[in-house]
């Protein structure tokens, strides 16, 4: 039996934004030209359309995040939406509310939209499946599941870089067992077709199953990033591991570090990308991050333009369906 | 669909189109007007008054998608195109320019996009066709051509090269 899309509308129109699984192509596509117009609004001398005015959206953060949270705010206020930000730290749920509750009190104010980070996998679905029907959910990430729109200002900022998915050969390298973002990139790189997904880390860190998702993996990195058009570091997440799987720090650096001399093996064009914060000297050499193949800094800038995008796209529908109903 | 306009008939009109609106602008002393389409048609019509004013401007293109009063009820349409207004608009005379004046909603929409992106000295409106109907109160300063069509009757730019317009009946 086909499980049903939560994420699409009757219609097949996105409703929540949860995973890059299961959204096809043209989806994505959209996602991708409705934030490229949304660049264009830096240009205006006021920074903002009236697309949600009157709507509020919930920034619902049950793990810490600064630049997550804070793109997810800007966008939803750029779109003249009402935000309130709702930390964990301070909530209810400290004094043992329990998240369908919490929800259930929101939803009581009339809220329009959750954006849910939280440490468990399938959090977001969890919200997405007991929301009310006016109400959009999208997923800034739940525990080593999915980050899709982190994935998504990745695509947005490949497409800006390169132009082309096709052609493109990308190498992600790092923690790829424990990372979410990993996981919505390679859903995305595939779906939008790019030529070959590589994956480099220690053995220890790459899932053993990792090849049903249609990537090579690869724990040397000179040899894996060899005629890369775009590398991926990702950040190595102590929080999220015992040390067992990793080894020191410094000797990570020596073996999966991407330092000026092992990048001369990437095509000489290579965009060299980073989902922040990054841990200068770990993954990552210095002069790289703030060299000319670095585009680190655009992928934050364009993370707002993709949050707006997809924010417009999964209210539009929401309040859609709300209006053919009445 | 039944054609209104063939190619040549579409020129004259664009032909007096930009006879009036260079009179209009003139009595009025509004000098050196930055013109503004609004996507797609609009945007067309704008290039043929520019060529015919000899204006070597670049044009403004607005795309009111993120600006319309119909977004709860159709969303939003990922064809959207960015808007481009290529000078700074501040205490500038714009010539604010579509295919056809119907409702009224998309000018609310493009007058309030324009005004995000400064202050204008003025603003004028033109349309190849005004076909009535109006739910604003907004008139078009110089129009090419006047018509009485019923509501299931939409007249449609067809384009870029070469222009026509013809009704459809939906």
């Amino acid at each position: 039996m086909k499980r049903e899309n939560l994420q699409l509308d009757s219609h097949g129109r996105l409703r929540h934004f949860l995973s890059i699984e299961g959204l096809s192509r043209s989806i994505l596509i959209d996602i991708l030209n409705t934030a490229e117009s949304f660049t264009q609004l830096s240009t205006q001398s006021v920074k903002k359309v009236p697309l949600l005015r009157g709507h509020t959206v919930v920034n619902l953060f049950f793990e810490p995040s600064t630049r997550t949270r804070t793109t997810f705010e800007l966008a939803a206020k750029r779109l003249s939406a009402d935000v309130l930000n709702i930390h964990v730290a301070h909530s209810a749920t400290k004094k043992g509310e329990t998240l369908r509750d919490t929800l259930a009190n929101l939803e009581a104010m009339h809220c329009d939209m959750f954006i849910v980070r939280h440490a468990i996998s399938g959090a977001a679905h969890f919200v997405a499946r007991h929301v009310a029907p006016h109400v959009s959910v999208i997923n800034a990430g739940d525990g080593s599941h999915a980050h899709p729109t982190q994935a998504m200002l990745d695509m947005f900022t490949i497409r800006r870089e390169k132009g082309e998915f096709a052609p493109l050969n990308v190498a992600i390298v790092g923690d790829i067992r424990h990372s979410r973002v990993a996981r919505s990139q390679i859903h995305a790189l595939t779906t939008l077709g790019v030529n070959e997904v590589r994956v480099i880390g220690p053995r220890t860190l790459i899932p053993d199953d990792i090849a049903a998702l249609g990537v090579h993996a690869c724990s040397r990195l000179e040899e894996g990033i060899r005629d890369a058009d775009v590398i991926i570091m990702l950040r190595l997440q102590n929080e999220r591991m015992d040390g067992a799987l990793l080894p020191h720090e410094h000797e990570y650096y020596q073996l999966y570090g991407l330092t000026q001399q092992r990048l001369q093996a990437a095509k000489d064009d290579v965009t060299v990308m980073h989902p922040g914060p990054i841990n200068r000297g770990v993954e990552i050499e210095s002069s790289v991050a703030d060299g000319p193949h670095s585009v680190i800094l655009q992928q934050v800038t364009h993370g707002i333009a993709v949050r707006m995008a997809v924010m417009s796209l999964c209210m539009g529908s929401g309040a859609r369906e709300t209006a053919e109903a009445q | 669909m039944t054609t209104l306009t063939d190619p040549e008939q579409t020129r004259n009109l664009l032909d007096r189109l930009a006879d009036h609106a260079r009179t209009h602008l003139q009595r009025r002393h509004r000098d050196n007007p930055v013109v503004i389409g609004i996507h797609t048609g609009g945007v067309w019509v704008a290039e043929a008054l520019q060529q015919r004013f000899g204006d070597p401007q670049p044009l403004g293109k607005l795309d009111i998608s993120f600006y319309r009063d119909d977004f709860t009820r159709v969303g939003i349409n990922p064809q959207v195109k960015p808007s481009q207004l290529p000078l700074p608009i501040d205490d500038r005379h714009i010539l604010l320019v579509d295919d056809v004046l119907y409702t009224g909603r998309t000018i609310r929409a493009a007058l309030n996009e324009i005004f995000d992106y400064g202050r204008p000295a003025s603003v004028t409106l033109a349309t190849l066709v005004d076909r009535g109907g109006r739910e604003l109160p907004i008139q078009p300063d110089v129009t090419g051509c006047q018509l009485d069509l019923k509501p299931g009757q939409h007249v449609k730019l067809q384009g870029p090269d070469p222009l026509s317009l013809a009704v459809v009946e939906t």
